[in-house]
């Protein structure tokens, strides 16, 4: 008894795995440079210590309030079934169809089309779209753009995308306090100067490398959630036609509106991307259309094998 | 979700569960002797239809398998499918067999993701509505009562006594945030159709 048509793709899991495992490593090495530094004074452990927990309390809180503080950011509001019986109606559906607590609705008043999902955990979830998006996409694919991100709560995307940006928030947070520590420092011997120069410069590769990984990491985070979607409403064709509507529409977007929108990339179905799209697609935090829209297709193809 | 799956990204589509509709003939004389609701011999399935060619294949397969209970394909306003059944109203166990027929033959196809609920509506002699929607995904009934002639309103004291009712005979849905709407589902708005002949 086949229990669904679509074959799993072992690749994407693959890759995604790795990509977590090295920056599993990453932290390894960053912690073994600050143990080196530090080991041996005890006075200089607790101070690290303190140091450290101030931006790891700071990123808590982001990870913590993330549902505030996005819906804060791009000025949305969280609307009751009354007030958009439409679109509760759709989440409550999908919702249902994916055994999954139903998150809270929002809608942001901007002419962006864009929809995003945030939240510590499922039960805590809100999912927004903007009043743009609806205008622009027909129901089937504003359903579609909607499983889309109910797909990124159901994979708990937040929690892991802030968990592994702490490594570059750590890995800053060693650069600048070494950098400034060598800076104030004089009369010392040349040994401590020597560990600063150290710890600077695996400050800087650290961050450099985690920063880039954490952007793989999105990406393929936005694929996974494509392809949880497509599969969940069955009709791959619709997101495919939304992704392309919406990311024409992105691009005739007046400037101002898309760098207000920039910081909450991260959650947000299709970038609002400025000119640095230009500078490779190795930063950016969402895949290219192209490759989104071929993964689309396989899964289209899928459905349309005979059983 | 497991932690593993969650760090990979993986969702894996929910099966259905297609048993406890069998727990529906009991329900139904309980519903009848305890507060006056008979069954209008309206079933239906809502699922989602996937895009391709063997997915209309398999729906046109269906409509043929259960050309004796005169099925009609309803797409509502939503995007999603009904597929609407009527039997006499006497004859809920046969109705049932025909939903589970629906049921099994989209799971066998490896479609079973896509079962979204079932509804069995039931009246009662002032005209009210009421129907016990299965949700596939849950294994779990829940009563659905709107007001008759209102817009989207429901009638919740009506489906607390009913869950009252029939909680002995069917699993009901704990969660009540889990209870959602099912506006405008074909066989519960309109009077009942009795079959032809």
């Amino acid at each position: 008894m086949a229990s669904t048509r679509f074959r799993p793709d072992r690749g994407l899991s693959f890759r995604m795995g790795l990509t977590l495992v090295l920056l599993f490593l990453l932290y390894l090495v960053l912690a073994g440079v600050v143990w080196w530094i530090f080991g041996g004074d005890a006075g200089g452990t607790g101070a690290a210590v303190i140091a450290f927990v101030l931006p790891l309390g700071l990123l808590w809180g982001q990870w913590y309030f993330s549902d505030r503080l996005a819906l804060a950011g791009m000025r949305a509001r969280e609307v009751t079934p009354e007030e958009a019986p439409q679109l509760h109606a759709m989440v409550d559906r999908l919702c249902a169809l994916a055994d999954m607590p139903k998150p809270r609705v929002a809608v942001a008043d901007t002419d962006l089309p864009n929809a995003f999902a945030t939240g510590r955990s499922p039960d805590r979830a809100v999912v927004a779209v903007t009043t743009g998006l609806g205008r622009r996409l027909t129901d089937a694919e504003l359903e579609a753009v909607l499983s889309h991100e109910l797909s990124h709560v159901a994979h708990r995307d937040v929690t892991v995308m802030t968990v592994a940006s702490s490594v570059g928030v750590l890995a800053g947070l060693l650069m600048r306090s070494a950098l400034w520590s060598s800076m104030g420092g004089r009369g010392r011997d040349q040994n401590t100067g020597l560990i600063l120069l150290v710890a600077t410069l695996v400050g800087i590769v650290v961050y450099a490398v985690s920063f880039l990984l954490t952007r793989v990491l999105s990406r393929y985070r936005e694929l996974a959630a494509d392809r949880a979607g497509a599969i969940l409403t069955g009709q791959p064709a619709n997101l495919m036609s939304a992704l392309t509507k919406i990311s024409g529409d992105m691009a005739r977007i007046p400037e101002r509106d898309l760098r207000a929108a920039e910081p909450y990339n991260a959650f947000f179905i299709y970038p609002a991307f400025t000119d640095k799209v230009d500078f490779a697609s190795l930063f950016a935090s969402h895949p290219p259309l192209e490759k989104r829209l071929e993964q689309l297709a396989r899964l289209s193809r899928e459905l349309g094998q005979p059983g | 979700m497991g932690l593993f799956d969650s760090l990979l990204g993986r969702s894996k589509p929910k099966r259905p569960k297609l048993d406890a509709l069998f727990a529906l003939p009991t329900a139904a004389l309980t519903l009848e002797t305890a507060a006056g609701f008979t069954p209008t011999g309206i079933g239906s399935v809502c699922y989602r239809e996937a895009e391709g060619a063997p997915f209309e294949q398999i729906q046109a397969q269906l409509e043929q398998l259960l050309a004796g209970a005169s099925p009609e394909r309803v797409r509502d306003s939503y995007g999603w499918t009904w597929l609407v059944l009527r039997r006499e109203p006497s004859d809920v166990a046969g109705l049932v067999t025909e939903l589970h027929a629906v049921n099994s033959t989209l799971e066998l196809e490896g479609f079973g993701p896509a079962l979204l609920c079932s509804l069995i509506g039931f009246a009662d002699a002032s005209g009210r509505r009421l129907a016990l929607v299965y949700l596939y995904k849950r294994g779990t009934f829940y009563p659905f009562a709107p007001v008759p002639g209102a817009e989207q309103k429901r009638d919740n004291a009506l489906e607390l006594q009913i869950r009252a009712v029939v909680g002995g005979d069917l699993p009901i849905e704990p969660d009540v945030s889990r209870w959602f709407p099912v506006w405008g589902a074909p066989g519960l708005d309109a009077p009942p159709a009795l079959p032809s002949g």
